[in-house]
């Protein structure tokens, strides 16, 4: 065991530090739009600086840095409580999977604008009857010529209203067995055969949408991967968004802890009394520190595994499920510390809504449920329940 | 940057694996949890050999001069194995006169303790003590001796010395064939660990001089052990409840194709990672950032504490009616979980400790 860095790490450690004191962009402006091109001018800045996508390799515009120096990035920027960049899903999981599936054109082609931003991404992987079932979705492709012909829904398209590509799993075998006959397509947003509806959420915002195709078109050069082999690809997707999102959750979580200590300093509990005085509420703030340290420290060993043996061990699995549950009792006790001012929307520190956004963390990216079955079956080898 | 055990580690690790599983077999725990003692010298000799008693002993007195790490890799194969030795009860002492004995103390019991020629425990508990483990009224008399009861006192009854805590901080070390000592029995919960009550009348009692930091630095130790005890007794519990669950078969399927079994099972690993990752990083901090290391042991010990008893209740029920018969092993889990749970400041007591130490 060591935890400590290296003089090389730490350099890059006290680099990075400098430059955000130095660029740190400030707080994001409200409202949909005006936050999102916050977050591009602020994804551009870090490109220009060389500090996007930290771990791609170098000739595609990364900067090949190990996983040690990735997560130094995600913990610095929890220090430095940086905004989010524009193009989450572009940066997690489409140039990951086109690195690990795409041709040499396609990453050449793809893979710059994602960094620098240009090209936001999204995700067209459940349907309104294919959500914790993926494989079981309809969106159908043919083909036509060297093109192919897309129709169907897709929903929960996050970013779908500022995206020029889908990262979108189609059937292009009807006959084929469920997970056979998928195909993963990068879908131009840009035509008129694919509208996006947005859908409101009951936070009021709509950051998710609806996609209806309609005979939307794609070129034969857009399939990354082969053709009927995109369940797999689209596994590399999903493992991607939960192990580096999840890296960066658990980074979150330490923010939000640190602002919700803050708020429980300042705010009036039983009798007058500071609420962070509160003997209840300080066990549970306790216990959001401690469930917050095993969160950092289960990515950490999940890093260190890979390092070893190019696998996360049983760690790994559990990420995503603990963090929507330890997020959402943080928010639930900032309600609590809120008292009366938990009954309306505008709060101090956002809360009010932080609160009703976590009850999307637990279905998101995978439900809670699905996460159990995966953890009971692939890594304690119980049988399937199916 | 490794979040993982080093090549002498990962041996260690082995090696106790294999002793104890040779060793300790279910039978034999279960014959050592009916007995008063609850170990042979013969098996604490076996003990010694492998050097563990010595683990943290500077080399100059036959020690190891290991660290924290090791301990805590020990500890864990302990619980995963539930052996009923002293192993545990006579660290704790060893801790704490290395981290606070006098020179004389040292040069007289060190080394015997690194040989396993000697052992000691570690007594806190006052009568009619609260919940928390670093408060005790106890004053020597005038001339220094001490008159006091402690109880639930580990391994009492085979030790050579224990070390006594007291008001305000301070420590005590009492050999226990003074004529002031008396030590009977106390009947515990948890028959894989043999608790006594200590009464002492005038007993001759020598202070122990270290400074606060080290104490604490010593009892942060102390309950980092007794968590990752908790992570190899959970560890276990889960294994037990995951092969029961694919071999039980109810409405003609294995139970561990329901959901709300499977579930219950990924939920136990859930809790031994998270336990087992606390556990590992606070053992490194305590060697190696001092700073960390006492909210790092706390936070290892509130949470393994109330893993540990969830995680082997969950197993329990798991296995239904099989799992509550005195003759199915898991209940000596299921006890030794709770004790640790309960042992040198419970999970409440730990968090609010974590909570001051975060400065809230």
């Amino acid at each position: 065991m060591d935890l400590t860095l290296s003089p090389a790490e730490e350099a890059f450690r006290d680099e990075l530090r400098g430059w955000l004191e130095a660029n740190h962009p400030g707080r994001e402006p409200a409202g949909d739009d005006a936050a999102f091109e916050f977050r591009r001018v602020w994804q551009r800045k870090l490109h220009d600086a060389g500090w996007a996508g930290l771990s791609w390799p170098e000739e595609y515009g990364g900067r090949g840095a190990t996983l040690v120096e990735q997560a130094i990035f995600n913990e610095e920027m929890v220090r430095a409580r940086t905004p989010s960049v524009a193009n989450v899903l572009g940066l997690a999981m489409g140039g990951p999977t086109v690195i690990a599936h795409g041709t040499e054109e396609q990453r050449k082609r793809f893979l710059p604008a994602i960094l620098s931003a240009e090209e936001i991404w999204c995700q067209g992987f459940s349907e309104p009857g294919a959500g914790s079932d993926l494989a079981s979705l309809k969106t159908r492709a043919v083909r036509d010529g060297d093109e192919w012909v897309v129709t169907g829904q897709k929903v929960w398209t996050t970013f779908a209203h500022h995206a020029k590509w889908c990262m979108m799993v189609a059937r292009t075998d009807p006959e084929a067995a469920k997970h056979k006959g998928l195909t993963y397509f990068l879908m131009d947003m840009e035509q008129d055969a694919v509208q996006v509806r947005p859908l409101r959420q009951i936070t009021g915002e709509s950051e998710f949408n609806e996609l209806f195709i309609e005979e939307a078109r794609v070129p034969k050069e857009n399939i990354v991967g082969r053709e009927g082999e995109g369940w797999a690809v689209a596994i590399t997707t999903l493992m991607h968004e939960r192990a580096t999102l999840a890296f960066g959750l658990q980074v979150s979580v330490q923010i939000a802890l640190r602002e919700l200590i803050e708020t429980a300093g300042n705010a009036r509990g039983l009798n007058g009394a500071v609420a962070s005085e509160d003997p209840v509420i300080r066990q549970r703030l306790a216990q959001l520190l401690i469930e917050s340290e095993v969160l950092r420290l289960n990515a950490y060993r999940g890093l260190s595994a890979i390092m070893r043996g190019g696998v996360p061990g049983p760690e790994g699995s559990l990420g995503k499920w603990h963090w929507s549950e330890v997020n959402q009792s943080l928010t639930e006790l900032a309600m609590e510390i809120a008292g009366p001012r938990a009954m309306l929307s505008a709060s101090d520190g956002n809360w009010s809504y932080r609160f009703l956004r976590a009850r999307a963390n637990s279905i998101e990216g995978g439900t809670t449920e699905i996460l159990k079955n995966i953890v009971a079956e692939r890594v304690l080898g119980l049988p399937r329940m199916r | 940057m490794n979040f993982g055990f080093t090549d002498d580690q990962q041996a260690i690790k082995r090696t106790a694996r294999e002793f104890l599983k040779e060793r300790y077999p279910a039978a034999t725990v279960r014959r050592l949890a009916e007995e008063e003692r609850g170990f042979t010298e013969e098996q604490w000799q076996e003990v010694a050999e492998l050097g563990w008693p010595g683990v943290i002993v500077p080399e100059d007195s036959d020690g190891l001069g290991l660290g924290t790490v090791e301990l805590v890799v020990i500890a864990e194969e302990m619980g995963y194995a539930l052996a009923p030795t002293p192993w545990f009860s006579t660290t704790a002492a060893t801790l704490m006169l290395v981290a606070a004995g006098t020179e004389a103390q040292r040069e007289r019991w060190l080394g015997a303790l690194a040989r396993g020629e000697a052992r000691g425990t570690l007594a806190v508990w006052d009568e009619h003590a609260g919940w928390a483990p670093d408060h005790s009224e106890l004053e020597p008399d005038a001339d220094g001796k001490l008159t006091a009861t402690k109880i639930a006192v580990p391994d009492a009854g085979s030790a050579d010395f224990l070390i006594i805590s007291g008001a305000d901080g301070r420590h005590w070390l009492i050999e226990a064939s003074d004529s002031g000592v008396r030590i009977s029995p106390e009947e515990a919960i948890d028959p894989t660990r043999k608790l006594f009550r200590v009464e002492l009348s005038r007993a001759a009692a020598e202070p122990l001089q270290g400074a606060g930091e080290a104490i604490a630095r010593a009892y942060a130790t102390v309950v980092t052990m007794l968590a990752a005890e908790n992570v190899g007794v959970g560890q276990r519990a889960m294994e037990m409840a995951v092969t029961y669950a694919k071999d039980r078969a109810q409405f003609d399927r294995p139970i561990g194709s329901y959901q709300a079994v499977s579930h219950r099972c990924a939920q136990m690993l859930l809790e031994v990672e998270g336990s087992r990752s606390l556990c590992y990083w606070a053992a490194w901090a305590l060697d190696h950032e001092p700073d960390t290391g006492p909210r790092a042991g706390s936070m290892a010990k509130a949470y393994a504490g109330d893993a540990g008893f969830r995680v082997t209740a969950s197993a329990l029920q798991v296995h239904g009616g099989i799992g509550f018969t005195y003759e199915h092993d898991l209940h000596f889990f299921l006890k030794r979980a709770h004790a640790n749970a309960h042992a040198f400041g419970d999970s409440r007591w730990h968090r609010d400790r974590v909570a001051d130490l975060a400065g809230l």
